[in-house]
């Protein structure tokens, strides 16, 4: 409550926002890492191509940032969001392997299968959470058990794909003469990034998403249908879950078990870098897209110089983090406001 | 005098509620399949003579109890943190990893050809020292910097293993000494396996911690009330931190059980997602996941559950990997029932089919 | 004419009669102080009118609305025209003023950013409201952010608008601005209901003014036929019906030992520096309006907010207290004013709970036997008569008066030799709240204890203090002995002199 004399700078123009000054951070980080690559490891760093294979690579993970960014925003978590990726990418190799329905039907059910499987898992999430108040960490994680359970039921093995007209659609690229080749799943996973930048800026449910981060009480008296917005946030969390999965097996055309191991964390991870804050309410899904890009960048780094080991990749991005959940409660606390544990993990009494 | 001791029982074992009821209800299940299956081989216990020319138990539940020793100890720990900080640690599995790094470096440092009961008790000190500065760093990223817990261990989960490899690099070093086993499997002349004592024996330390100091009740008033306590001269961030030390201490045990069990060290897979189960086994327990008031006896019974869960999975000839599938049904199911949405419909449909009204809680006399 | 009538308005609550038989009147255009002191009804009348709570009985008519008017949520009142516009302001601090003006309002699934923030800018402009449509809520300072809560009320068509305390985290220049807009709204014709506990703000707005006291009306008067004092004394006054005037509750103790607690220019964050002492056996009080600085004053002896200077004696040695612990170490008790938030652990037992604090000043390492602990327990448990069913209830479950019996046990058996009971009867029954008082007076006469007791209610004061000190506006400004210990001086010492 200290917030006292109005600092206004003249004319229109408005103080940074935590989204943005946290947002910028993470794009300044992002250029100077990718300028340093460039300037001492050089090769393929000078290559445009590597920019798209950053992308190319990671598409589901773009997507998944952006699932976890609009469940943060909303104050929760989901931490299911690996295993439905991999369930979905199973469930779509084993359908598109055994099925026996060729060409164009089958790639389209096949996607609709993905998508069913992420919008159950979310419907199923959002309801235990929002309408009966159980713990969204308890629940995702059962959601996570769950997918990964019935993953191995569908198989244990590789499933490798096949699928003609699968493969066809997989080809697809957008060749983009002397820059590089962008893949089908890059391009959705933009198209996904910008759609879920609409959604939270543009439409009134992200815009209660975000009010309901920010002051669950408030949102309420302000006449938003909390239960509603949060149930939503979970089942488009679902939805984008399901979706990763098929653009996975676009990129790596085979469906194993191992696939999205550990994705949750790095898409929570990307999240924060991104500048969503932990306490809900801030957060930005273009800041989640140069937090993916910073992981992957720093994996590259790893890959390209002599360090072999993939640990040192892992204690890279750690320690990203950890400068990067720092530094949130460094901004946070210099405007007055105290780090605080989300309304969710408070639910237990009044 | 007999009301007051009756009040008591009935407070204590509320909590046990759940996790009873689920204990029993897999007993019974196994009970009923072994009738009907005709092979009761799921509750046998029986005596072999190991490699060693040793007389050991064996059997299912006598290998239940056995396996659920890591994840009993570390349960315990976690039940701690989550009673004062409202939040779990999600990184016990990576720190973990470490601890047994260290553990097996120490021990590696003194010769692994002759292992000395001087040497495993330095190694087990030095991974309980670096455990803990590791969990401490977590610790005061919970309670002096107000970070969410689940995110603040983010950081140690997502690159602890990494740094355990660093510690014992690419080797996976065998340890075949007999003291070895003697820790991880069965001492010669016990028939009993070792673990189960150490689960006891952490248990009664922790016992032991709450009947010497005010832990438990510190503990508690943190957890339910942070302001209240510091007005009550308890310092909030001291708790928390403890709570994280202790945690440090079930962390390095459990790792060293598992070490030792297994004759080697891995990195990757050393109590590998045992953070998860740890929750479960805490929520099981019928403590709350806010914080507050807990019941280690609760959280040891939720791992047993969870590991009878799994063998009697298993001995449905589920495969190994499927569990989880059967394990996220049995949380959701205990979630649902625990859950204040839950609780207050069915109260409500109680109250209709004996028409009673709301019987007013004793207390609220005037 | 009249916008909003309620008539015999009654509600009550488990023990506690909150609101009984109140009328409230609200005129077109009028600004209409809602006044009281805790516990006097204030709030629940509000939230019976917003549909917070539900009225027991009693009719409420809307202008605009015919007949009766059923108002089961905020919801339903801010469709006929009631918005409450809070102190913690009920905006998302993360939004932009604009949207913070329009969300949950629209039915569109777009947000058409540019027209909210154009509607936006005129309706600021129009109100005279320092701040920009595109700005973020949590960037503008707490009068702009309340006057951004009135403006949306003011848009959703509001004919009547409740403030609930809006100036109590603003300063001087703040609350001017926020006075302007009000006088604004009302030369617009909206009724304002004011609730507020700075009397001098209400007679630089108010037309008139409805005063509660104990759940019962006591008046409503124009704000000129009113003086301040007549103001406090109807608010604080003798309670005719009060039993405790029946009852004798023992003799005020007159000779007094040795200083025992002495604090020179002692100042924490909320609370600029005051002197003080209090000696052996001496009952006090600091008594004076909500928000005058009272709770803030024992807050700082106790070490509860940070200190931020001053020098301390505690029986002529030098001590340093800048923790609750060092001021347990001290001798020092202090039963803080908001029970549920700083009083009691819910869900641990009455055992627990009473043997608390003396389990600290134990130290860590000294933990209590069962035995012992049950012993305490069971010995506060009938001294105080706490009724419970049992030691292992948890507190929470227990009734208010019987949950502060608890707290107060708890520190009584750290016998402490000084102790701080601030608002020790608030939201209390009349019973308990006697036997409290009683406590007091026999624990300064028998066991030689200096008391700081606080109350709301001034008879209570002046039945058990032996020293009283003023409070307004964060400053001590008179402290009354003796002859001078009675309702009249002391309300005029409140009220300040002033009309």
């Amino acid at each position: 409550m200290t917030v006292k004399a109005t600092s206004r700078n003249s004319g229109n123009r408005q103080p940074m926002t935590d989204t943005k000054l946290l947002m910028l951070i993470a794009i300044g980080i992002f250029v100077v890492m990718y300028g340093a690559a460039m300037l001492f490891i050089g090769k393929r760093f000078l290559n445009t191509q590597e920019i798209f294979n950053l992308l190319n690579n990671n598409a589901y993970l773009i997507i998944l940032g952006c699932s976890l960014t609009i469940v943060m925003i909303g104050g929760g978590i989901d931490i299911s969001v690996g295993g439905v990726v991999c369930l979905s990418a199973m469930s779509c190799a084993k359908f598109l392997q055994t099925s026996g329905m060729e060409g164009v039907p089958g790639v389209i059910v096949s996607l609709l299968l993905a998508l069913g499987i992420g919008l159950l898992f979310g419907l199923e999430q959002g309801f235990l959470v929002s309408y009966l108040g159980i713990q969204p960490f308890i629940v995702t994680l059962a959601g996570m058990f769950l997918s990964r359970g019935v993953t191995t039921m569908i198989s244990s093995e590789n499933v490798p794909i096949k699928h003609e007209a699968f493969l066809e659609m997989k080809k697809t690229a957008l060749q983009i003469p002397s820059v590089g080749k962008l893949e089908l799943g890059a391009i959705i996973a933009l198209l996904i990034l910008l759609l879920m930048y609409l959604l939270l800026r543009h439409h009134r449910l992200g815009r209660s998403i975000y009010a309901l981060g920010g002051n669950q009480q408030s949102a309420l008296m302000l006449g938003i249908n909390v239960k509603r917005s949060r149930f939503l946030s979970y089942v488009i969390s679902g939805v984008l879950s399901g979706l990763a999965g098929y653009i996975f097996i676009m990129h790596a055309s085979s469906g194993k078990t191992s696939i999205g191991l550990r994705s949750e964390m790095d898409a929570i991870a990307s999240a924060i870098i991104g500048g969503t804050l932990l306490t809900g309410g801030v957060g930005n899904v273009f800041g989640a897209f140069f937090g993916v890009m910073i992981l992957s960048t720093i994996q590259e780094i790893m890959a390209a110089s002599k360090v072999q080991e993939s640990y040192w990749q892992e204690i890279a991005s750690g320690s990203m983090l950890a400068l990067f959940i720092l530094m949130q409660s460094v901004v946070l606390s210099r405007r007055g406001k105290k780090m605080s544990l989300p309304a969710w993990i408070k639910f237990k009494k009044e | 005098m007999m009301q007051k001791v009756n009040s008591r029982n009935r407070q204590g074992l509320s909590q046990l509620v759940i996790p009873l009821a689920a204990l029993g209800i897999l007993i019974l299940f196994n009970l009923i399949r072994g009738i009907i299956i005709g092979d009761l081989g799921f509750f046998s216990i029986g005596t072999r003579v190991n490699n060693d020319g040793n007389l050991v138990l064996t059997g299912n539940i006598i290998s239940i109890i056995d396996d659920a020793s890591a994840l009993a100890i570390i349960a315990m720990g976690m039940t701690l943190v989550t009673a004062a900080c409202g939040g779990q640690d999600i990184s016990v599995g990576a720190v973990g990893a470490i601890s047994g790094a260290v553990y097996v470096r120490v021990l590696a440092a003194f010769g692994l050809d002759h292992i000395t009961f001087p040497g495993v008790l330095a190694a087990f000190a030095a991974a309980c020292l670096v455990t803990i500065i590791f969990t401490l760093f977590n610790g005061t990223l919970v309670s002096v910097f107000k970070i969410q817990p689940m995110i603040a261990t983010l950081i140690l989960f997502s690159c602890g293993r990494s740094i355990a490899y660093m510690i014992t690099g690419s080797a996976t070093p065998q340890l075949n000494a007999p003291l070895i086993n003697s820790i991880g499997k069965t001492i010669p002349g016990i028939p009993i396996p070792t673990p189960i004592f150490l689960v006891i024996i952490m248990g009664l330390i922790l016992t032991l911690i709450f009947k010497v100091t005010n832990l438990r009740l510190y503990t508690q008033t943190v957890g339910i009330n942070q302001g209240a306590a510091r007005l009550n001269g308890i310092n909030p961030t001291l708790i928390k931190l403890l709570s994280f030390v202790i945690l440090g201490i079930c962390v390095t045990m459990a790792a060293m059980i598992q070490v030792c069990r297994l004759n080697q060290l891995s990195h990757k897979t050393l109590l590998d997602a045992i953070e998860m189960d740890a929750i479960l086994a805490v929520a099981i327990g019928g403590n709350s996941l806010g914080g507050g008031k807990f019941r280690l006896s609760g959280s040891i019974l939720g791992s047993y559950i969870i590991l009878m869960l799994t063998n009697t999975l298993n001995d449905m000839s589920v495969k190994p990997d499927s569990i989880k599938a059967y394990k996220a049904i049995v949380i959701i199911i205990i979630v649902i029932a625990g859950s204040p949405g839950f609780k207050s419909k069915i109260s409500n449909l109680w109250e209709k089919i004996h028409g009673i009204e709301k019987k007013t809680v004793s207390g609220e006399v005037h | 004419m009249e916008v909003l009538t309620m008539r015999g308005i009654s509600k009550s609550f488990p023990g506690t009669k909150a609101l009984d038989n109140v009328d409230f009147t609200l005129r077109k255009g009028e600004i209409h102080a809602l006044m009281g002191e805790n516990g006097a009804g204030k709030s629940t009348l509000i939230k019976v009118l917003t549909g917070v709570y539900p009225k027991d009985s009693g009719k409420i008519f809307v202008d605009g609305v015919e007949g009766e008017a059923h108002i089961h949520s905020p919801q339903d009142a801010q469709n006929i025209g009631i918005s409450t516009v809070y102190q913690e302001i009920n905006l998302c601090p993360n939004l932009t003023v604009a949207e913070n003006m329009f969300i949950g309002r629209t039915r569109g699934s777009r947000v058409h950013w540019k027209e909210n923030e154009r509607k936006t800018n005129e309706i600021l402009t129009n109100l005279g409201i320092p701040a920009q449509a595109n700005q973020e809520l949590s960037h503008c300072s707490l009068a702009v952010q309340q006057m951004v809560a009135i403006a949306r009320a003011v848009d959703m068509n509001c004919k009547v608008l409740i403030l609930d305390e809006p100036t109590s985290s603003l300063d001087d220049k703040e609350v001017q601005m926020l006075f302007g807009l009000m006088r604004d709204l009302q030369a617009r014709g909206v009724g304002i209901i004011f609730v507020t506990h700075f009397l001098e703000q209400v007679y630089e707005v108010s037309d008139r003014i409805t005063v509660l006291r104990n759940g019962e009306l006591v008046g409503e008067y124009p704000v000129s036929e009113l003086p301040q004092v007549e103001l406090v004394a109807r608010m604080m006054g003798k309670n005719l019906n009060d039993l405790a005037d029946l009852e004798e509750i023992g003799q005020k103790k007159e000779n007094v030992g040795n200083i025992v607690y002495e604090a020179e220019n002692l100042s924490s964050s909320e609370c600029k520096p005051f002197n003080f002492q209090i000696r052996e056996g001496e009952v006090n009080g600091f008594t004076g309006l909500l928000g005058s600085g009272r709770s803030e004053s024992v807050r700082a002896i106790f070490g509860a907010d940070r200190v931020t200077g001053g020098k301390v004696k505690v029986k002529g040695k030098s001590v340093h207290i800048s923790k609750p612990h060092e001021a347990m170490k001290a001798g020092i008790g202090y039963l803080s004013e908001d029970r549920k938030r700083d009083g009691i652990i819910a869900d641990l037992s009455v055992r627990e709970n009473i043997i608390l604090a003396m389990q600290v000043m134990k130290g860590f390492f000294h933990p209590m036997g069962r035995r012992e602990m049950e012993k305490f327990a069971d010995e506060y448990i009938r001294t105080l008569k706490i009724k419970t069913a049992g030691q292992e209830t948890p507190v929470g479950s227990l009734s208010g008066g019987n949950q502060q019996k608890v707290i107060l046990a708890r520190w009584l058996l750290t016998h402490p030799d000084y102790l701080i009971l601030d608002e020790p009867t608030r939201g209390i029954d009349v019973g308990t709240k006697l036997e409290i008082q009683k406590l007091v007076l026999k624990l300064a006469a028998e066991e030689n204890m200096s008391i700081t007791f606080i109350s709301s209610e001034i008879e209570e004061m002046l039945r058990t203090c032996s020293r009283l000190i003023v409070m307004r506006d964060r400053n001590i400004v008179g402290e009354l002995t003796g002859d001078d210990l009675n309702q009249a001086s002391v309300m005029q010492t409140i009220a300040g002199g002033g009309r």
